[in-house]
């Protein structure tokens, strides 16, 4: 009998979620005792708080509710991942189709001067069913197809939302409407500028690096410069940059003429190259000691030349850890970009400093989350690259 | 035919290899022994010149190896090292056919060499061709890295401590595939080793180094007899002697006329392993058949015994 009790206790105990009780606390707050939307009469006026009941029509309130209790109970519960991650999906989605309507809902009719904006029980709700959502993928050990695909599902859905229409209630929506153009500008300028520093710094860090490998007195010197540009902090480095590029500008024909200034594009994409650099030596440094040494004598042994041996057997085999060095480099660049507004090298913080500037939050959130979501979107796609090009000779691959 | 004159290899002021000359005749086995540090390695690479000399000459086949570009060279001589070396991100046959398509064979030449090699190292080519390298054990992938020096059908084979990485019975089953082998292609081979085992286990003839000299270069026989210095006493190991002098002739040398009890024993049984069985089974002679099992004659304790004395 007491034995029967015991193992009955331990039953239960063992069909809740760990993560998952966290998860339901943060959703149940989420929902019912923090805000879901802020109501303002004015673009930078104090905003009000207003709950998931007064922000939604009652029927798609009672309904949002529901699917919050929901989703908490399948979180709480030890229940399977796929359906743990077909109710964060379907969360998520109301989540994002349902502020939409809420801005709709709470903005008065007529009037384009009030903003309506997610608040923090909505982000606290996104949250928590993210946190669900990669859980229950991380359970699922998907495939880098699949994580791409998911990915691109994700992706497309925020996309088709954006392009019908459903968030342009929002006040984000609204800073965007009076600055398409520009927005559009500027994203070309972020993404160019992390790219084309990322490309440059992968155009000379890899032969460096390979020479780094060939040459061993080489090697310190190299990495123990690129790792003290490492440190110095981005603003010091615009700052150091501006001298010798207005130098160069002034005095060299032609300098300024494809755009080098001492302020700038120019003085970012040196920052941002700069700061790739290490990244990307130190990985292919790593990657090539990284290749068997039994593999390399046997390649010099049976006959082939350095190049082929670099090119067939070497690289291959570093392959992986060179895409990890150019992954990190990516992510990297794509947030620091944003700084580079501040030396007038445009991207997205310009969206970020003009809302400080103005006290303009959604401004601020226009700059960012555009910037969060692009590098995300690389941090996924190179991680499933790098996940491919593993060669099938590394064990830990086999699960 | 290796011809090996004068060799000298120095770092700064070590010297590494110090003025060995060594021929190896053709279609043989020569087993480099030596303690580590002894040069032995260094020596065998620098006959295809993984190593430069710093002086002397290595001549194969009666031409200069310096006569043509290292890589090139490397292409016309079979190298097998300790651990395979076989490249981890290419299957089994695309590693066996890496010198052939440096080489620039047709496919189907290609091809057809990986499926014999394959299948002469008892490895299915359909089902082991297609695999990696980390999903064969430790003896398949050493048996593949074998082929894989064999592959361009080379005159000449550099081993250096094949079997180092492998449990004894597999070891022992790679040492027979290799004899197998070398009968099969005619390959002169050269082969070092630290595992005097080994050595005599394998060898026509054995070059044993000590601090990057040879200090004896003679055939296991001659080497148990006469060894020439005190270092190569000890490496023979003395109580060993007579048992290593028994494993280098077969029984059907021993062979006398006259009959005796229980289930015979092949004549290319070695001296040794008869000597153990007469032991082991309290007897004190053994029947021996020829292949065809045709009874030849006996082989007697007494004999063995007297066999394994020291020469006169």
């Amino acid at each position: 009998m007491a034995i029967g009790i015991i193992q009955e206790k331990e039953r239960l105990a063992f069909r809740f979620d760990k993560l998952g009780v966290i998860i339901s606390i943060l959703a149940l707050y989420g929902a019912l005792l923090a805000p879901f939307a802020t109501y303002r009469a004015n673009r930078i006026i104090q905003g009000e708080a207003r709950g998931i009941m007064e922000a939604l029509p009652p029927h798609l309130g009672y309904g949002l509710l529901f699917l919050v209790v929901a989703g908490a109970a399948v979180a709480l519960l030890r229940t399977p991942a796929l359906f743990r991650m077909a109710m964060a999906l379907a969360a998520l989605a109301a989540l994002a189709g349902l502020i939409g309507i809420a801005a709709d809902h709470l903005t008065p009719p007529e009037n384009s001067y009030a903003r309506v904006s997610p608040a923090s029980g909505f982000w606290v709700l996104v949250f928590a069913f993210s946190l669900l959502l990669t859980d229950a993928l991380t359970r699922l050990h998907p495939g880098p197809g699949l994580r791409l695909l998911v990915l691109a599902g994700v992706l497309v859905l925020a996309g088709s939302m954006l392009v019908a229409g459903r968030w342009d209630g929002l006040s984000i929506m609204k800073e965007y409407a009076n600055r398409a153009d520009l927005f559009w500008a500027e994203a070309g300028r972020h993404v160019t500028l992390a790219l084309g520093s990322l490309a440059a710094a992968t155009v000379v860090g890899l032969p460096l690096g390979i020479l780094c490998h060939r040459v061993e007195r080489l090697r310190a010197g190299v990495l123990n410069v690129l790792n003290a540009i490492q440190t110095i902090p981005s603003i010091a480095l615009f700052g150091i940059l501006i001298a010798p590029l207005g130098w160069i500008a002034a005095n060299i024909p032609g300098a300024s003429a494809v755009g080098i200034r001492g302020i700038g594009a120019a003085p970012a994409f040196v920052a941002l190259f700069l700061y790739s650099l290490l990244p990307v030596v130190a990985n292919t440094v790593v990657g090539l000691a990284g290749v068997p040494r039994a593999a390399n004598d046997a390649a010099r042994g049976i006959g082939m030349t350095d190049r082929q041996r670099l090119v067939t057997i070497e690289f291959p085999l570093a392959f992986p850890v060179i895409l990890t060095g150019i992954r990190i480099v990516l992510v990297q660049n794509i947030g620091l970009a944003t700084i580079a507004a501040l030396i007038g090298g445009g991207g997205f913080g310009v969206f970020v400093f003009q809302g400080v500037g103005q006290t303009a939050m959604d401004l601020v959130l226009l700059g960012a989350i555009p910037t969060v979501v692009l590098a995300f979107t690389a941090a996924i796609v190179l991680d499933a690259l790098i996940e491919m090009t593993v060669p099938n000779s590394s064990q830990g691959n086999a699960a | 035919m290796i011809q090996i004159e004068e060799v000298t290899k120095r770092y700064g002021d070590t010297t590494v290899v110090n003025g060995v000359t060594l021929t190896v005749a053709p279609h043989t086995v020569t087993v480099i022994v030596g303690t580590s540090g002894s040069g032995k390695t260094t020596l065998l690479r620098m006959i295809n010149r993984l190593v430069e000399p710093t002086a002397g000459i290595v001549k194969i086949d009666g031409e200069d190896n310096r006569s043509i570009p290292g890589y090139e060279l490397r292409r016309r001589i079979g190298y097998a090292i300790q651990g395979h070396g076989l490249f981890p991100h290419r299957t089994v046959a695309q590693n066996i056919a890496t010198v052939p398509t440096l080489l620039g064979w047709e496919k189907d030449r290609t091809e057809a060499k990986v499926e014999e090699l394959l299948k002469l190292f008892q490895l299915d080519p359909a089902d082991f061709g297609p695999r990696y390298p980390h999903e064969l054990s430790g003896g398949q992938q050493q048996r593949v890295g074998v082929a894989r020096a064999l592959a361009a059908e080379p005159n000449v084979l550099l081993m250096d401590e094949p079997f180092g990485a492998l449990d004894p019975i597999i070891r022992s089953k790679a040492q027979e595939d290799l004899t197998a082998i070398q009968k099969h292609f005619g390959t002169t081979i050269i082969l070092v080793t630290h595992d005097m085992e080994e050595a005599f286990h394998l060898a026509d003839k054995i070059a044993v180094m000590d601090k990057g000299e040879v200090v004896q270069y003679a055939t296991p026989a001659e080497m148990l007899v006469k060894p020439a210095t005190p270092f190569v006493e000890t490496l023979v190991g003395a109580s060993e002697r007579p048992f290593r002098l028994l494993g280098i002739e077969t029984v059907g040398e021993a062979v006398e006329p006259g009959s005796a009890e229980g289930r015979p024993v092949p004549e290319v049984l070695s001296q040794r392993d008869a000597l153990s069985e007469l032991l082991w089974s309290g007897r004190s002679a053994l029947p021996v058949a020829a292949a065809n099992g045709e009874i030849l004659g006996r082989v007697t304790l007494q004999a063995i015994v007297k066999r394994a004395a020291r020469p006169r």
